[in-house]
């Protein structure tokens, strides 16, 4: 089934008519993905890529029935973007933009508690690359030529590591099932546990890739979870082991503030929980291969 | 972004938190003027860096005359402060802070930061204020008590009453204690802030509350809606190579090491320097071009490497989703002819256009090291190093 996102999910694109907005939409339809609209508040009976232009979310999940969102609004305005998809209904909403003020994120975060859990949108981002499912669909801004159709899940907060990691298991001959990119900010939409449970529980997905860090408690709440929760193996690599303490690094999230969050003390928390974790960002392939034929073999 | 002690106290009284009165000063003579507009018996002298450790590092002096303070002030003007949280340069000092003395009964810790746990601003507190939060962690670990609190209901009276109560606060200071508390949590919620600390917030013989230092940092990316705070930025405590790489959309840290980084995305700039690392040399910087790199991006990335004479090899690692390669090789080309590059470039590009970017570099006639893997583009840049002299 993959996770979030199949060739039968009906995405619209918040943003849809902007130069970045469209240029990705087509790349999306051209691979497959099932766009069902557009969103673009003024812009309402209007058409883009052959599909139709809404004002508002709530008149796409009504007329075109969307149920995914890919959000394109630049930083002062995507907050409220990523709160008018919650409300109008959509079930996941990807937001790839990069600089949202971390008291908007707060806010958005505190917003999304007031529906029930059976109505309650997920977020993925912001600052993410996206989330794809090689073959089927995808919504952001990868380069889908890149992933193989395959069994491994992967998740990671940076995007052009997580290309990285698809390209070294491609070349291995071992394909995603679907890879998520949860973004480099401090407060995100879906932490790695949040991808994490997804996975364990998608049949189509044998084993995860988890590329991690430095900075934040999400690797060590993710060990824990699999640690205790988890059957299927999981491989990690935490970026910055280079990193000096108390600088950020690109990311806002990259900054090591607190007790175990430089990367060497999250690859001692990866290994404790029973994770296998890759020596370099350029093994991130073939720790993976090792630990599926480890997994044959037993 | 950071702004200067005097600064925050200027923004954290205007919400009323309680602070000492005192002057901003631009030469040692006006720090004495300041000293005798004031009037009182002694004044502390405080040098205006955007770092923490100043007194350790005698940026800080009790001055018991006028006199003092205008000559204890000349030895700061145009000094280059070193403190344990700067690096081996410092930071220049261009204003300082004179301001009356206080007499202190009590030093406590107060501090608001993001908590990216909960995902909601935390209070950190302890009655034992004056040392640094990492050494109160490390020595008083359970004097800390925090406070998380809830973005819709903001900080209520009771929370801040419980925590001055459980800080040994009484009779009027706890009434005290919670207008310093909401008016510091109300600063950081109206401007943006990811960042107030008051340490120490002290407790006057007469049982006032005062704070003596403040620190304020802010949300860069919140800029755009608090043209106030923006207008603080002081260039002249940032890395110049940092922020001029800044102005151009370009992410840039400095480091110490030889190899210079020029990359996509902050993961893959991490991932590609710890590459370095293992293959046994030192990265010379963080750099991430961001997306649609266009050529002339590029170029500047070039120049901004550059500008550290102790780069001996360059490393382009680009991974291509959002960014071209193609464009990205011109760019390197172009860079290679306009700055006259006279040191070795590795060029490692993967992903859209890759095969055109390919063909760009190999085909430039320059003497460029292509590599295909991570691995292969840091064992190349380690090997490329002109040998040191032994």
């Amino acid at each position: 089934m993959a996770i979030l996102i199949t060739e039968n999910t009906r995405v619209i694109v918040q943003g849809m008519s902007g130069r970045i907005g469209s240029f990705h939409a087509a790349d999306m339809i051209k691979h497959g993905t099932n766009v069902v609209g557009g969103v673009t508040p003024g812009k309402g009976g209007e058409s883009i890529l052959d599909r139709p232009l809404f004002n508002t979310v709530r008149e796409a999940v009504e007329q075109v029935g969307a149920e995914a969102s890919l959000i394109f609004v630049p930083p002062p305005f995507a907050a409220d973007a990523i709160m008018e998809a919650a409300d109008a209904g959509i079930r996941t909403a990807v937001c790839v933009t990069d600089g949202i003020p971390s008291q908007d994120m707060m806010r958005v975060k505190r917003f999304l508690r007031r529906y029930p859990a059976e109505r309650k949108m997920r977020v993925i981002g912001p600052n993410c690359a996206g989330i794809i499912s090689p073959g089927k669909g995808f919504m952001g801004i990868m380069p889908p030529h890149i992933y193989m159709p395959g069994r491994i899940g992967i998740v990671g907060r940076s995007g052009t590591l997580g290309y990285e990691a698809a390209a070294q298991m491609k070349a291995l001959g071992i394909g995603v099932s679907t890879s998520v990119g949860i973004g480099g900010d401090p407060i995100n939409g879906s932490s790695f546990r949040d991808i994490l449970e997804l996975f364990e529980a998608d049949s189509e997905t044998d084993a995860v890739m988890m590329i991690g860090e430095i900075g934040g408690p999400q690797e060590a709440e993710a060990a824990a979870y699999a640690r205790d929760y988890m059957k299927k193996p999981v491989v990690a690599y935490i970026a910055g082991l280079s990193a000096p303490k108390g600088r950020k690094m690109g990311h806002a999230g990259a900054i090591v503030s607190a007790f175990g969050e430089s990367a060497q003390e999250k690859v001692d928390i990866l290994t404790a929980a029973g994770i296998t974790v890759a020596p370099n960002p350029s093994s991130m392939g073939e720790t993976m291969a090792m630990v599926l034929a480890q997994r044959k073999a037993a | 972004m950071d702004i200067h002690e005097y600064q925050a106290k200027e923004i954290l009284a205007r919400f009323g938190v309680p602070v000492p009165r005192g002057g901003l000063a631009y030469s040692p003579e006006q720090a004495g003027y300041r000293a005798r507009e004031l009037g009182g018996k002694a004044w502390v002298v405080k040098a205006q860096i955007h770092s923490g450790g100043r007194g350790a590092a005698g940026g800080v002096k009790l001055c018991k005359t006028p006199e003092e303070v205008q000559a204890f002030a000349g030895t700061l003007f145009g000094k280059q402060l070193v403190t344990k949280q700067t690096d081996a340069n410092g930071k220049g000092v261009y204003r300082v802070w004179v301001e009356g003395a206080s007499d202190i009964a009590q030093e406590l810790y107060l501090g608001f930061v993001l908590d990216r746990k909960s995902e909601r601003i935390m209070i950190v507190a302890s009655a034992h204020g004056g040392m640094e939060i990492e050494d109160l962690a490390d020595k008083d670990p359970d004097s800390l008590r925090r406070m998380i609190i809830d973005p819709a209901t903001g900080l209520s009276e009771f929370q801040a009453r419980e925590l001055a109560f459980q800080l040994g606060l009484r009779g009027g200071q706890v009434a005290q204690m919670v207008t310093t508390l909401r008016a510091c949590y109300r600063a950081y919620r109206d401007l943006d802030a990811v960042m107030v600390e008051i340490n120490p917030l002290v407790v006057t013989h007469s049982g006032d509350l005062v704070a003596l230092d403040a620190k304020m940092s802010f949300d860069t990316n919140a800029l755009f809606r608090q043209p106030q705070v923006a207008e603080l930025r002081d260039r002249s405590q940032e890395d110049p190579r940092e922020s001029t790489a800044g102005d151009h959309g370009l992410s840039y840290v400095g480091l110490e090491g030889d190899i210079g980084c020029i990359i996509n995305g902050a993961g893959l700039a991490m991932a590609t320097m710890d590459m370095i690392k293992l293959a046994g040399g030192e990265p010379a910087n963080f750099l991430d071009i961001g997306g649609g790199a266009s050529p002339e991006r590029v170029v500047r990335a070039f120049r901004t490497v550059l500008a550290d004479g102790n780069v001996s090899v360059i490393l382009v690692n680009i991974f291509a989703g959002i960014n071209r390669c193609d464009w990205v090789a011109q760019g390197v080309v172009q860079a290679y002819k306009e700055v006259g590059l006279t040191i070795p470039v590795v060029v490692r590009l993967a992903g859209t256009n890759v095969e055109e970017g390919k063909a760009i570099i190999d085909g430039s006639g320059l003497p460029l090291i292509s590599a295909d893997s991570l691995a292969e583009a840091a064992a190349a840049a380690v090997a490329a190093r002109p040998r040191k002299a032994a």
